[in-house]
């Protein structure tokens, strides 16, 4: 399935996903910190280079994911373009970009499974206190595993309500669409406990 | 159990197709779409713990990488942008909605309205202005100025929300768990 996963392997590529975790969050805190318009035009120069360094493709692709921070940028730049003070307003849009840069390199570097084992790894805790993590793990697979199904669902009940309909809206297919995950969703269940159930009975 | 773990992921992933049907276009290009819809549905449907389970399952995912908020965003970003606080305010919506439709016990239409619209705009909006103040380092009032031409298209959400809701229930009403 389409992830956010840049397929271009990069540097970012071979750290650790907690690790770079770890940095993401000393980083964002540490921006926040950071009052001077100098200093940042710095960084978001820096971000910069560190996308390009990734090569062209992977930058485009960068730039498209802060796309949509577009009208802020806009509103943000308008109404301190008014009030006279760029300075604040520069400020407030440097630092919103680096960091949702810096983000987004996160999550362009690594793979999803790397994030859900660093997920399970937090939740860890829970088992020493005799919560089961795994009915956590199954709900993840289940709901990945039920996106792509409920899209093409969504589709085909699209196509058939525009065939059939006069009108262009999507909205009536809620209600059967619904109604139809949930009926799947009872199957599935039962299906689930003729393999075994979920495993919280037995040990963790 | 199995039940319970199985509806959470269906209706994660029912938020996440939701994100597809399309939208009606308000002024200045703010796209409507289901997905927020989806959120009041999992707290009207499934109640307070599964509705929340299963909007926070939708965000994890989210930003773990997946582009399932509509529009096609993903990824651990959103939690840096102005957008900051519907991300983490999706989860405590539908748990709002839930914890009230298990307590207001009024016919469902009804209820789904009060619930929807306590869980889907009031605590879904308290921590997105608060976000937004944040992040854009602007007051309150501005903040809430900005999103307020959301809230019109929730408002038609939480109608459709109170109907699709009765729908479902008259169709089944043993798959409306907040009622049972």
């Amino acid at each position: 399935m389409l992830t956010l996963t840049s397929p271009q392997k990069t540097i970012f590529h071979k750290i650790s996903a907690s690790q770079k975790l770890l940095a993401l969050c000393v980083l964002s805190t540490a921006l926040f910190q950071v009052g001077s318009l100098f200093i940042l035009s710095g960084l978001i120069f820096t971000v910069m280079a560190l996308y390009l360094a990734q090569g062209w493709s992977f930058a485009r692709f960068g730039a498209r994911m802060l796309w949509p921070l577009w009208p802020f940028v806009a509103i943000i730049a308008l109404y301190h373009g008014v009030t006279n003070d760029i300075e604040t307003g520069g400020e407030i849009i440097l630092r919103m970009l680096i960091a949702v840069a810096l983000a987004n390199l996160v999550t362009m570097t690594t793979t999803l499974n790397d994030m859900i084992d660093v997920l399970m790894r937090l939740l860890r805790p829970l088992n020493w206190f005799g919560v089961s993590t795994k009915p956590v793990a199954i709900t993840i697979a289940l709901f990945i595993r039920f996106i792509p199904t409920l899209i093409d669902r969504s589709i085909t009940m699209l196509a058939a309500l525009r065939a059939r309909s006069a009108g262009k809206s999507g909205w009536r297919i809620i209600v059967p669409l619904t109604l139809s995950v949930l009926n799947d969703a009872e199957h599935v269940a039962n299906a689930l406990r003729a393999r075994g159930g979920v495993g919280t009975k037995d040990k963790g | 159990m199995e039940r319970s773990t199985v509806l959470i992921a269906v209706l994660a992933a029912l938020v996440a197709a939701l994100g597809l049907v399309p939208k009606f276009t308000l002024a200045f290009g703010v796209p409507i779409t289901a997905q927020s819809l989806g959120i009041m549905m999992c707290g009207t449907v499934l109640g307070a713990k599964r509705g929340g389970a299963a909007a926070l399952l939708f965000i994890v995912l989210t930003l773990a990488g997946l582009p399932l908020l509509a529009g096609g965003r993903g990824g651990l970003g959103l939690l840096s942008g102005p957008s900051v606080g519907f991300i983490i305010g999706f989860p405590l919506a539908a748990f709002v909605t839930g914890w009230v439709m298990e307590r207001v016990q009024t016919n469902v239409l009804t209820s789904s309205f009060i619930a929807s619209f306590m869980g889907g705009v009031v605590a879904l909006y308290i921590p997105g202005v608060i976000g937004m103040a944040l992040i854009l380092d602007k007051s309150l009032m501005a903040a809430f100025g900005l999103v307020s031409a959301f809230v019109i298209g929730d408002l038609v959400k939480v109608v459709i929300c109170g109907f699709v809701t009765q729908a479902i229930y008259r169709a089944q009403p043993e798959k409306v768990l907040s009622r049972s």
